[in-house]
């Protein structure tokens, strides 16, 4: 066994540890955090495959976006433990019969010939990886790039729409009215003589 | 230097011992920079106030950084109660590892950089963005109000500065072709005139203030606040667990200054060309962006939340997602030279 052989078991064995701690953890946050570790580990793998853009990439979007977002939320939830541990043993059956056919799924996926043709090491490419990906993004798969920007900018604009119902019903003061404020509008300078002492 | 350990050690030993050999080389220098930023700003500031600033502890005060690091080495650590002891001491660490593991990939001159790798500039991205969970997850385990508005309060900032900060960064790999840093640098060779900070003036600025904004300095400091929740998340922390703190986000200050520096000010290449090129140049510019700092502390009182807010999502953004398109129409013109 080579270094990198120790760093492939090193980085999948936390991979799966901290798997399975985002769906045993009792704390949320716990929860969230160890997805985090995952992704990271999974990342790890990547880098040793030589996918170094993906990995990055998948530190920048997930880790550094997505879950920080989803933390901000678990963090501020007040979920009682014991009450969602009750309904557990009404839940099993179905918890199992969807974990089996996932098994199975990812058995039949696994043991597809497309799996086994793959060199498990993985090949340094001759330019940068940067560099391979949009090129290939841009010329072979254009068409399927440019429906997923189009379905990501339908997202983008489903959100602002979610947001707005309507009427207003916050107490911010828009700045464009707080620029345009005017001397004249709050304050009004009364002349008058000075009285005198009777 | 690998050559030098390879005359004691096997060819393995030697590599490694030569890489950590260079990372003491960076990270020491960058400690001794963070504790005398700290002295310098603490003059800087005083002087622009008409203070004198600290001047007690050596000749003009210049043993002041190592009083005050032997002074919070001996503090006690208080640990708050009913606190999250495990993540309690792991948010520092948070904060501090990605602070450090971001100046891997800076290049300092020709040849001199841990690791050329070519996607520098993403990876530079990656760490920064690491380090907001230093600062959620120290908000969370005080299991305190304040450090928990704190902690809210500068995640949301972050995440938001980090977009715009994302979009200059593709104006510069646009002209530089490259995530290569060390590459970007070369590319802007031929004098003052060809720095980036030229064709992309309006992302340099916004660089420079999401910069400001991503360290959590003033006058973007509400995630420490002290006048509204006394100092954000690390309100619990005292002795070197706060000091782990304050040493990432000064540390985090040099680092975006540099990055500054590499992708509009010509990293370590001399204005003119009759004074050679050289690391002396990247510390000269380094310290007058960090001075720009200070400068902006000393000047501005501190935003509103929502105007932070309104900044980042309304201002900042649409102005960088243009400048990128503007950049991208002016390079299939004739005019393409001065982006490159």
């Amino acid at each position: 066994m080579i270094f990198t052989d120790y760093l492939f078991y090193l980085f999948s064995s936390i991979l799966v540890l901290a798997s399975l701690r985002v769906i045993t953890a009792n704390n949320p946050v716990y929860s969230a955090l160890s997805l985090v570790l995952a992704f990271f580990s999974a990342a790890g793998i990547w880098l040793l495959l030589h996918a170094e853009f993906l990995a990055i990439a998948l530190v920048l979007v997930y880790v550094g976006a997505v879950m920080v977002l989803f933390l901000f939320v678990v963090m501020m939830l007040d979920i009682n433990i014991e009450a969602l541990k009750q309904r557990f043993w009404s839940y099993f059956p179905v918890a199992l019969l969807i974990a089996l056919l996932f098994i199975f799924e990812i058995y039949l996926v696994v043991t597809d010939k497309f799996f086994s043709s793959l060199d498990p090491v993985g090949i340094p490419l001759e330019k940068s990886n940067t560099h391979s990906i949009g090129s290939v993004l841009y010329t072979d798969y254009l068409l399927p790039f440019q429906v997923a920007a189009v379905i990501l900018l339908v997202a983008i604009i489903s959100a602002i729409v979610l947001t707005m119902h309507g009427k207003k019903s916050h107490k911010a003061i828009d700045p464009k009215d707080q620029i345009k404020v005017n001397r004249n509008d709050r304050v009004r300078v009364v002349k008058m003589k000075s009285e005198k002492k009777k | 230097m690998q050559e030098f350990f390879s005359q004691f050690f096997s060819s393995d030993v030697a590599l490694t011992l030569s890489y950590l050999f260079k990372i003491i080389l960076i990270v020491i220098p960058v400690m001794i920079s963070v504790a005398y930023l700290t002295y310098f700003e603490r003059r800087v500031i005083g002087f622009m106030q008409s203070r004198i600033g600290p001047n007690r502890v050596g000749y003009f005060g210049l043993l002041q950084p190592i009083a005050d690091a032997l002074k919070l080495m001996f503090k006690e650590i208080v640990l708050p109660t009913k606190s999250n002891n495990f993540l309690f001491f792991l948010a520092p660490l948070l904060s501090i590892a990605p602070a450090l593991a971001a100046w891997a990939v800076i290049p300092f001159d020709y040849e001199m950089v841990l690791a050329d790798i070519n996607a520098g500039l993403l990876y530079v991205l990656a760490m920064t963005s690491i380090a907001v969970y230093g600062v959620i997850i120290a908000g969370w385990a005080s299991n305190s109000k304040y450090a928990f508005l704190g902690s809210l309060r500068s995640a949301a900032q972050i995440v938001s500065y980090e977009i715009a900060m994302g979009f200059t960064l593709v104006g510069v790999l646009m002209c530089a072709n490259s995530l290569n840093l060390g590459d970007i640098v070369i590319a802007q060779e031929g004098g003052i005139s060809q720095w980036y900070c030229w064709p992309l003036f309006p992302l340099f600025i916004i660089y420079f203030i999401s910069a400001v904004a991503e360290t959590n300095r003033a006058p973007f400091d509400v995630a420490e606040g002290e006048s509204e929740i006394v100092a954000g998340f690390h309100v619990e922390y005292s002795g070197m667990a706060f000091a782990l703190f304050f040493l990432a986000e000064y540390a985090n200050m040099i680092l975006v200054s540099i990055l500054a520096v590499i992708m509009f000010l010509g990293g370590w290449l001399s204005p003119v060309s009759f004074i050679p090129d050289g690391i002396f140049w990247l510390i000269i510019k380094v310290a007058f962006v960090l001075f720009c700092f200070l400068w902006l502390r000393a000047t501005f009182p501190r935003y509103r939340y929502d105007q932070i807010m309104r900044l980042g999502w309304k201002v900042f953004i649409p102005l960088t997602l243009v400048w990128i398109i503007f950049v991208g129409a002016m390079m299939q013109t004739r005019y393409a030279g001065y982006f490159h």
